[in-house]
């Protein structure tokens, strides 16, 4: 749980901070959101449909590199496919110019070093080169174990783990790759974003989205929000939802996340893809795609302090 | 021959345990509510009653160096009020001096 810094900081605080900010904000918002994605892992099928998304994968993908700038579009499976380009026509130019380079058992230091400051003056950042040579690495790799494979099936001598171990990823990632644990494929839910009104409303835009999502009415993970955060709210005439009190959108991220695992993800199967369904006023979570049922307590909200002036007491 | 099986008899699979989790209803709840400004109100439900919930107020404040108060509500018994956000300190305080479980602790709030 945080402290109470990260919890309440203040207004001005965050207007200060996020213009020049904004790209050092990005990162954890992305890795955060990741890991809740990590419970839905088996469940592919509505991967990445708006921008927003997009561009969250592509960011998981590039994690490694610490200054990738979210603009460029790399690649976003490194094992398969050919490296993809940026997006810039003179970036790209220089790419691919670098990566043969590199290839060819690069000449000069200095060549590199100058490259590298072009590479940085038109956007990229040096660390692409990397990203080239390891998917070539990769795909070397892969086809060395072609060879090595065909050379040991036909042999006598007995198969080592290894050798199995990657036959059998091979033949289930082109029959099945779904089950292959493809990274890049998973769930992913778009951040809340989350503006202020005024000085102590919030307003939680995507909450519809979200919730479409997750395939859950809106009202319930509205009603879990309130009695989480111990407050109330309203949705407004465009579908968001206005909450009192000031929240950050980590900390709805928190929240959110938690009604995934609680009321979202199947235990058993790790998927997302589940329905609620209500029996004699009991909940019970469906897994679509393994069939197992859990029932899931009821939202309740606790105990309410009474928070603002004291009523005058009669008398 | 049949009468060797032994552990049939000596292992009732439908029998309790003792450690299953039976009793999973009576969780400790620790929430927050925000008040105003950058005030918050931490609010401990549940404990079990066999403690002197005013020892534990007392024990609390004086760690915490905040203030707080018991509420006795209709439904759910006395709950403790402390001021500011005192959630991990107070599950820490209930799992190492009163040893209870942390699974039985749920903190709320974002």
């Amino acid at each position: 749980m945080a402290s109470l810094e990260e919890v309440t900081p203040t207004v001005d605080e965050s207007l200060e901070f996020d213009p020049s900010l904004k790209k050092k904000k990005k990162k954890p918002k992305a890795v955060s959101f990741d890991e809740a994605a990590d419970l839905d892992d088996s469940a592919p099928k509505n991967a990445s449909a708006d921008p927003a998304v997009d561009e969250l994968t592509d960011m998981f993908a590039n994690l490694k590199k610490k200054k990738k700038k979210s603009t460029s579009t790399a690649s976003l499976e490194p094992e398969e496919g050919s490296p993809a380009p940026d997006t810039g026509a003179e970036e790209n130019v220089e790419d691919f110019d670098f990566s043969t380079k590199k290839k060819k058992k690069k000449k000069a230091a200095v060549d590199v070093s100058e490259f590298e400051q072009q590479l940085e003056e038109a956007g990229v950042v040096e660390t692409n080169e990397d990203d080239d040579t390891f998917e070539k690495d990769g795909e070397e790799d892969a086809e060395d174990g072609e060879e090595e494979e065909a050379s040991w099936l036909n042999s006598d001598r007995e198969y080592t783990y290894e050798e199995l171990l990657h036959r059998f990823f091979k033949i289930l990632r082109t029959n099945n790759p779904e089950l292959a644990g493809e990274r890049g494929q998973r769930y992913k839910i778009p951040p809340p974003s989350v503006m202020r009104e005024g000085n102590k409303k919030t307003i939680f835009a995507n909450l519809k989205d979200i919730s479409d999502r997750m395939h859950r009415p809106y009202e319930h993970v509205m009603q879990f929000l309130f009695a989480e955060l111990g407050t109330s709210g309203s949705v407004d005439g465009n579908a968001r939802l206005v909450i009192k009190g000031r929240f950050q959108q980590k900390q709805l991220e928190n929240v959110l996340r938690r009604y995934i695992m609680e009321y979202v993800t199947c235990k058993t199967c790790k998927s997302i893809s589940t329905h609620l369904s209500k029996e004699n006023r009991l909940y019970f979570l469906v897994c679509e795609s393994c069939g197992s049922r859990r029932s899931v307590s009821g939202i309740k909200t606790g105990f309410q302090a009474h928070i603002g002036k004291r009523k005058r007491l009669p008398g | 021959m049949s009468t060797s099986i032994e552990n049939l008899k000596t292992f009732d699979p439908f029998a309790d345990t003792g450690d299953d989790d039976s009793q999973p209803t009576n969780y400790i709840h620790i929430r927050i509510q925000q008040r105003n400004g950058r005030k918050t109100l931490t609010t401990v439900q549940g404990l079990p009653q066999e403690y002197d919930q005013k020892r534990i107020l007392r024990a609390l404040k004086k760690d915490f160096a905040c203030n707080g108060t018991i509420v006795k509500d209709e439904e759910l018994g006395e709950v403790i009020q402390l001021q500011g956000d005192q959630r991990v300190k107070v599950m820490e305080f209930l799992s190492t001096q009163l040893n209870i479980l942390k699974k039985n602790i749920k903190i709320h709030g974002f």
